[in-house]
């Protein structure tokens, strides 16, 4: 039950795009198309859920008995970044039909403030292992879902007339303003 | 000036100097602010103390770690605060993690006789506006004097006397949930006396 | 003469014309996320400039040091580390200001704008005009950040810098996330509008 809520919370009322407002820069950049949206949005559950997993083993294990709290962010960036490498590299191998579809994403990822976001914030949420996994991949769902409904949105956007000075990323912006409302309303699911 | 060709060591050597160097360097800052960071934990601390409880004398304050009620790796600081020899209350630094974003932490100063004194929140990354507004007066005057046996110290919506705060029902409900963690602790501290 | 012109220039760009948040729309996440007050806003972009202009102007004094191939990873430990200064120096000695602002100053590491200046200024120019791109750069998201600031709480809250100018609330969801993407949406037009593009 306490991960049911978690992973409602996670994905629907603390959405991460929607609430709080990480992972903005890809949201806005790879949110034109729904077949591109959908692509990052699996890149994306993939290196965060396995992020949170090394980044959370790494303080546990190796930076919090070291006493070397004050080099987290380091760490933690150079793991994701590396972990971006790696990924890639053996998806190349593996899965070349998958590396097609989600290679262009990828080195994109590393500067996603929701992989660090996620990374850091289990640490500040106090969660255990499990509780951490389960908030990094819905949390990354949550990116996705936020994702696929804006390109929905604005393949739409694209046909309608937007007064000048709005074209671009202030119509997007306000709609994303509207889509976060929306999600509001989630509020008192738990 | 040259650049450096990309050749395996040179890559390696380079990444490790600058990893080394910044690694350094930050044991250094990290020496020079530690104590600082220290201190302003221990201020906020202190200063909370003070605003929970009813003027106590400073070198007559008990410090006790207790285990949370409901989990045993968790640990609760309690201060007993005395005035001459009597005790005038007993300051719990609880905590809960249903807060709307995570965790909320704060110190209840709870009279003798059960009483509640005043709470203050210490830590909480609640929503700005809504949630975090269990730190203005309209919220927290409420729960100020009363006694959990005459004051249900749940959410109207729960059965309960409190008034939640507008919109904000799971940070209200989490703060609840807090001070029924705080009066768990109260009772075996009473009772080990 | 004209070596002072283009001095000024790498300066002033970042505040109007390039402005890293309003028109390059870079570094939003905590354009959005901290913007919830004017004081927020201001020290977040502070934050932002110290580690832009000291990563600037090391990634520029280093860059024929590096080669090319770990050139990334190094500015990224490089901004790392002034990062995690500043997020100890702020613990220090501004707590409270450390409480509002949490996570997002770590997440400093992931703002697009400082790579993206390292990587586009930086590692090509020298170490004085990295100085000033960063300095512009960095004002101008302050600028940005703190007007942000200043609309969403003026709205939401009702006050200016912390200080109330109506009695009760405000329009509370401009100091929630969708307020946030709201507002910015309109700021970003204006400044199109007022820059006649």
């Amino acid at each position: 039950m306490e991960y049911i809520i978690l992973i409602i919370s996670a994905i629907l009322v603390n959405n991460i795009v929607f609430a709080q407002t990480l992972g903005i820069c890809p949201f806005l950049g790879v949110s034109s198309k729904i077949s591109s949206s959908v692509g990052m949005g699996a890149a994306v559950v993939f290196v965060i859920t396995l992020a949170t997993l090394v980044t959370f083993l790494l303080n546990q294990y190796v930076l919090v008995p070291l006493e070397l709290g004050f080099l987290q962010t380091i760490v933690y960036i150079l793991v994701i970044a590396a972990l971006v490498q790696m990924v890639e590299i053996i998806l190349k191998k593996v899965s070349p039909s998958l590396y097609s579809a989600l290679g262009i994403f990828l080195p994109l990822i590393t500067t996603n403030c929701a992989v660090l976001g996620v990374a850091l914030l289990v640490i500040q949420k106090n969660f255990n292992l499990l509780q951490s996994v389960v908030y990094g991949f819905s949390t990354a769902v949550g990116f996705g879902l936020a994702l696929v409904i804006m390109a929905g949105i604005r393949e739409q956007l694209e046909l309608a007339s937007v007064p000048r000075g709005m074209k671009g990323s202030p119509i997007t912006l306000v709609t994303a303003g509207i889509l976060a409302l929306a999600f509001m309303g989630f509020a008192n699911l738990v | 000036m040259k650049k450096k060709e990309s050749t395996l060591k040179n890559m390696l050597s380079s990444l490790a100097i600058v990893a080394g160097i910044s690694g350094v360097c930050l044991g250094f800052v990290y020496g020079l602010t530690k104590d600082r960071i220290d201190a302003a934990a221990q201020a906020k601390k202190e200063n909370a103390l003070r605003a929970v409880l009813p003027p106590f004398d400073n070198e007559k304050t008990e410090t006790l770690d207790m285990a949370s009620p409901d989990d045993a790796n968790r640990r609760i600081e309690v201060f007993k605060a005395y005035q001459g020899e009597t005790l005038v209350g007993v300051a719990v630094n609880c905590y809960t993690m249903k807060g709307f974003g995570g965790e909320i932490d704060l110190m209840a100063g709870i009279l003798p006789d059960g009483t509640l004194n005043k709470v203050s929140v210490l830590n909480m990354s609640e929503t700005p506006g809504l949630g975090t507004k269990m730190t203005d007066p309209g919220f927290y005057a409420q729960f100020e004097g009363k006694h959990p046996a005459s004051f249900d110290m749940k959410v109207k919506k729960d059965g309960g006397d409190v008034d939640a705060i507008t919109s904000a029902t799971i940070s209200s409900r989490a703060y609840c949930d807090a001070l029924e963690r705080a009066y768990k602790i109260f009772n075996q501290v009473v009772a080990n006396n | 003469m004209s070596a002072r012109i283009n001095q000024w220039k790498n300066f002033s760009k970042g505040i109007l014309k390039e402005n890293p948040a309003l028109v390059l729309m870079l570094g939003m996440c905590p354009t959005l996320a901290v913007t919830s007050s004017a004081v927020n806003g201001l020290g977040m972009g502070l934050a932002t400039t110290f580690v832009l202009v000291l990563s600037n102007m090391l990634i520029s004094a280093i860059k024929t040091q590096v080669p090319d191939k770990v050139r990334i990873p190094c500015f990224i430990v490089v901004i790392a580390a002034f990062v995690t200064v500043v997020d100890l120096l702020i613990k220090g000695f501004l707590p409270a200001l450390g409480e509002s602002l949490g996570v997002f100053i770590p997440l400093i590491v992931v703002n697009c704008i400082v790579l993206g200046r390292a990587e586009a200024f930086a590692s090509k120019n020298g170490v004085f005009s990295s100085f000033l791109d960063g300095l512009g750069m960095g004002l101008g998201f302050t600028l940005a950040l703190t007007v942000l600031g200043i609309i969403r709480e003026a709205l939401g809250a009702g006050s200016f810098f912390g200080s109330k100018f109506i009695e009760g609330d405000g329009i509370i969801v401009f100091i929630l996330a969708p307020g946030a993407f709201i507002a910015l949406g309109f700021l970003v037009a204006l400044v199109r509008r007022l820059s006649g593009k």
